[in-house]
């Protein structure tokens, strides 16, 4: 009797789902305003570069010299550059370049950063010392400067820049894995899963790696504004993505002999470059909040 | 009666930049089987080590581990996997002992699935079964443990360590995050389990009237060496080592009418790096001599209570 | 009692935390009074409001989220709520210090102990350079540290020296009222024993009055002269130290009592106080502890009870404190 009493309890209370994590955070983000408002920029932009393709007027490489230097009027929304290309289509076709090269070396940089940061947190020793000190070396050199000479090194093209941008990005990222680690590896709970016969692997994957992955999200989320920022720089000196390919920086970079005189040209690209930052800056603070399971409420 | 576990000359030390740390030296003790053995001892004395050390967190410098008459000082591992079947640790704060991002079913759960003698029915059966038993309504299975308070978090400590069905378990402070109400509440927990499944308990702790209540043997620590222990009712009638003496009397009691003498010491705990042969109290004691300076022997001073003081019965008399 | 001997005294407290989401009711409604040079005693659980009472006395509440409801804080019958911020400054330091709980974190790592006191000592006093390093040397060697050590930093110091420190820092101007917040609950017995010794001593030659919050009753009944048990942002029980350690009359303070190991009696079971601490942001009506009182009735659940007197100066506020005459529900 007792005993189909407690299957019963047993299934009802099977029967509650865990909360899915993913949808907490979700919601706890949807109570904060700045990164909702943050977040559907981002997926505006995001969108804005898949479907370039169907939502740009013209092709972002025709050159119609006739028409150079046009001000917005409703054939160009954002009107031309110097050499007549609609700036609308090259904006949106722009956000595909700039996207790609900023989340690419941010996931570059994630991958190995978190790879190498794990090692040295959680092996510490001569292994930690080693790894530490060629961050540092990477580190000291001004960032502008080693992404320029990566660049340099491995030659224009968009792929070489996530490269260049990512090798830069790893020492940070490992760093910032590296002491959240630290952090987490005097908590109490690894032992008792040592305790109760969980592995290595399994410590590292099922424990540390969840605890630790929060900062690196948020930094990581920041990070692609960031990133988008240094390929416009590299682009504005010449030695980012080359002519025609309409990335931001480049346009920007385009835009430069014309200022005065036809702002339109350097302020659209701005714009957009602004637009992507700050909305990125606030959905990693909402981020931040959202994931930390203190201040869930 | 017989032992479940009997600790001999066990040392562990630490290398840090500023020597070698003594956080265990040379301690022998004997802990019987379905008793609590109380570890007492202020920061710094290694009664937090010392229980690691026998659960296989740490593992000790020198001496040797008997349990169940098997010699577990070393451990290959698949032995280890058996061993934590029958020992097993409840730590000290509620709050970093539980993942945090993971519901308390999860937590309880995971030693069970890492045993390999349940399936995720049978595990999920036996978690309901261990929530009951330490009190954790079934409502709360998928909190997770920032949703929960102190208390609470312990009874989940004290179910995962529950969870493999072991004979000995180490309770390093496990009440001392905690307030006096849900203390007690925690501490009547532990002895119901203790006498329905005939537990061995190893006590750790700082607060003298909880290893009082709980514990059946009492073992005082000072700087990593053993300082004296005998039963419960024996330690509190009648201390030989002029610190254990110290250390009772510097309880501050709630009976206002029976003030004890107090024994005011001076100084502080010195630090266990590259300590000097002898009795380490020895700077604080105020009986210390010439004698007290070379290395102390455990002496039985009365049947079953054992004292590390040269001075012991000198003193008491 | 009559006003004038009261040198603190505090009537009807309430302190709230407000944010966003909720408020948490921290302190309802707290009065007492004490005298000059009593130590008084206040007990409870984490999250009872007993530092919430203490930061308001010495108006460092973290406003916001913090919002002083109401109430008044008579210090020798000026009330410090209404004084101006520049004149509470003068106050702080000179008339009320506090000493914190954790000594490691109230101290500053990049100066020197002996600047520390100094720096106190220098501000509320015109006296010159030397006499200040005097005066700091003084104090220093009133709670036991040698003078050589003034130039040290707190880093090379053990956790009951650096206690020590912030003691001498507290009472380097010789404040008239005291607030030590759990003083003691980060060291060892031992170490714990020499400083409620100093702290004692301190009391007794410089009369001062002091203010003792602590979850610990063994403390209490070494140090106090009188307390009051805080639950749920009330005071439930005060009288002198006879008056509540030997006829405790709040269930509350009974089962405090029972859920303590003691030292000096063997018992199987501690009586353990069921259930948890209530929800401050959400306290339960009527007698905040009926939810977890054994002896809880419907009045209990709807009614709140008065702080009465039960016998001269020892007050209790529950329904079944006295005879069931007069203790009917005014509602």
């Amino acid at each position: 009797m007792t005993d189909t009493m407690n299957i019963k309890k047993i299934e009802e209370t099977m029967k509650a789902k865990k909360k899915s994590q993913v949808l907490e955070v979700m919601k706890r983000l949807s109570y904060n305003k700045g990164a909702v408002v943050g977040g559907i920029l981002f997926l505006l932009v995001l969108l804005a570069a898949v479907f370039a393709p169907l939502l740009a007027p013209f092709d972002y490489a025709e050159i119609n010299i006739q028409d150079r230097c046009m001000s917005p009027c409703l054939a160009h929304l954002f009107g031309t550059d110097q050499m007549g290309r609609d700036i609308l289509s090259r904006a949106l076709y722009g956000a595909r370049y700039s996207m790609i090269i900023g989340i690419g070396s941010v996931v570059f940089s994630a991958v190995f950063g978190i790879i190498i940061g794990a090692i040295a947190g959680y092996y510490g020793g001569w292994l930690d010392n080693f790894i530490m000190r060629l961050c540092d070396i990477i580190q000291s050199i001004p960032g502008l400067i080693l992404n320029i000479a990566l660049a340099c090194a491995l030659g224009p093209g968009i792929f070489n820049i996530i490269l260049a941008l990512g090798i830069e990005g790893i020492a940070g990222t490992a760093r910032l894995m590296r002491s959240s680690i630290l952090n987490v590896r005097k908590m109490e709970y690894l032992d008792a899963a040592r305790t109760s016969n969980c592995g290595n692997y399994r410590i590292i994957l099922k424990h540390v790696f969840p605890n630790t992955f929060a900062p690196i999200l948020v930094q990581s989320t920041m990070g692609v504004g960031s990133r988008i920022m240094l390929a416009a720089s590299m682009s504005y000196v010449g030695i980012g993505v080359q002519p025609p390919t309409p990335e931001w920086g480049a346009m920007l970079a385009d835009s430069r002999d014309f200022l005065m005189e036809y702002p339109y040209m350097c302020l659209i690209p701005g714009i957009c470059i602004m637009v992507v930052v700050l909305a990125l800056n606030l959905l990693g603070d909402g981020l931040r909040d959202a994931l930390d399971p203190k201040l869930k409420k | 009666m017989p032992k479940l576990v009997e600790i001999k000359n066990l040392k562990k030390y630490f290398k840090t930049s500023r020597g070698m740390v003594h956080a265990v030296d040379g301690v022998t003790l004997d802990i019987k089987q379905g008793k609590t053995m109380g570890i007492v001892g202020e920061s710094g004395c290694g009664k937090s080590t010392l229980g690691r050390i026998l659960v296989h967190l740490e593992e000790s410098t020198g001496g040797q581990i008997i349990f169940n008459n098997e010699d577990v000082t070393q451990l290959k591992k698949n032995d280890m996997k058996k061993f934590r079947e029958h020992a097993q640790i409840i730590f000290q704060d509620p709050y970093s002992s539980l993942d945090p991002r993971y519901t308390v079913e999860d937590s309880i759960k995971e030693s069970l699935m890492m045993s390999g003698k349940y399936n995720r029915a049978k595990a999920l059966e036996k978690t309901q079964e261990l929530m009951d038993l330490v009190g954790i309504a079934p409502r709360l299975r998928l909190a997770y443990p920032h949703e929960l308070d102190g208390g609470r978090r312990q009874r989940v400590g004290i179910a995962r360590a529950l969870a493999l069905d072991p004979e000995f378990i180490v309770c390093d402070e496990p009440v001392s995050a905690l307030d006096v109400s849900i203390q007690a509440q925690i501490l009547n927990l532990l002895k119901k389990l203790q006498q329905e499944q005939n537990l061995t308990y190893m006590f750790i702790t700082h607060d003298l009237s909880v290893v009082k209540h709980i514990s059946d043997d009492i073992c005082v620590m000072y700087l990593g060496q053993l300082v004296e222990t005998c039963s419960s009712k024996e330690l509190f009638h009648r201390q030989y080592h002029p610190y254990t003496k110290a250390l009772l009397s510097a309880i501050p009691s709630v009976n206002i009418r029976h003030k004890m003498n107090r024994i005011v010491l001076k100084g502080e705990i010195t630090s266990p790096i590259n300590p000097k042969p002898g009795c380490r109290f020895a700077a604080r004691c105020n009986y210390a001599c010439e004698k007290c300076h070379e290395p102390q022997k455990l002496m039985e001073v009365s049947p079953d209570h054992f004292v590390s003081c040269c001075r012991a019965k000198e003193i008491n008399n | 009692m009559d006003e004038k001997k009261a040198f603190l005294q505090i009537k009807n407290l309430n302190v709230e935390y407000v944010t966003k989401e909720e408020t948490v009711h921290a302190v309802n409604g707290v009065s007492f009074k004490l005298e000059k040079g009593k130590v008084l005693g206040l007990v409870g659980e984490t999250g009872a409001g007993k530092t919430t009472i203490a930061r308001a006395i010495l108006r460092v509440l973290q406003e916001p989220p913090a919002v002083l409801k109401e109430g008044e804080i008579l210090l020798a019958g000026k009330n410090l709520l209404e004084l101006p911020e520049e004149k509470i400054c003068h106050v702080r330091g000179k008339k009320i210090t506090m000493i914190f709980q954790d000594p490691m974190t109230s101290l500053n790592p990049v100066m020197s102990v002996g600047s520390q006191i100094a720096e106190v000592i220098a501000l509320h006093n015109k006296i010159s350079k030397n006499e200040v390093r005097k005066k700091a040397e003084e104090m220093l060697e009133t709670v036991g540290i040698p003078a050589e050590r003034y130039d040290e930093f707190p880093h090379q110091f053990s956790g009951g020296m650096k206690q020590r420190v912030v003691i001498a820092i507290a009472l380097a101007c010789n404040p008239a009222l005291l607030l030590a917040d759990e003083p003691t609950t980060a060291l060892d017995v031992t170490i714990q024993a020499q400083v409620l010794e100093l702290m004692k001593k301190l009391n007794r030659e410089n009369n001062t009055t002091t203010i003792l919050i602590t979850h610990d009753l063994g403390v209490v009944a070494e140090m106090c002269d009188e307390v009051a048990i805080v639950y749920a942002g009330e005071i439930v029980e005060s009288g002198s130290l006879e008056d509540v350690f030997e006829n405790p009359s709040h269930p509350y303070t009974v089962g405090l009592f029972g859920a303590l190991p003691k030292i000096r009696e063997d018992v199987e079971w501690l009586s353990p106080i069921e259930g948890m601490p209530p929800d401050p942001t959400d306290l339960p009506k009527g007698c905040k502890f009926h939810p977890r009182c054994p002896k809880a009735t419907e009045q209990c659940r709807s009614c709140q009870p008065d702080l009465k007197e039960i016998t001269q100066g020892h007050k209790c506020r529950c329904h079944f404190a006295e005879e069931k005459e007069g203790s009917g529900c005014p509602n």
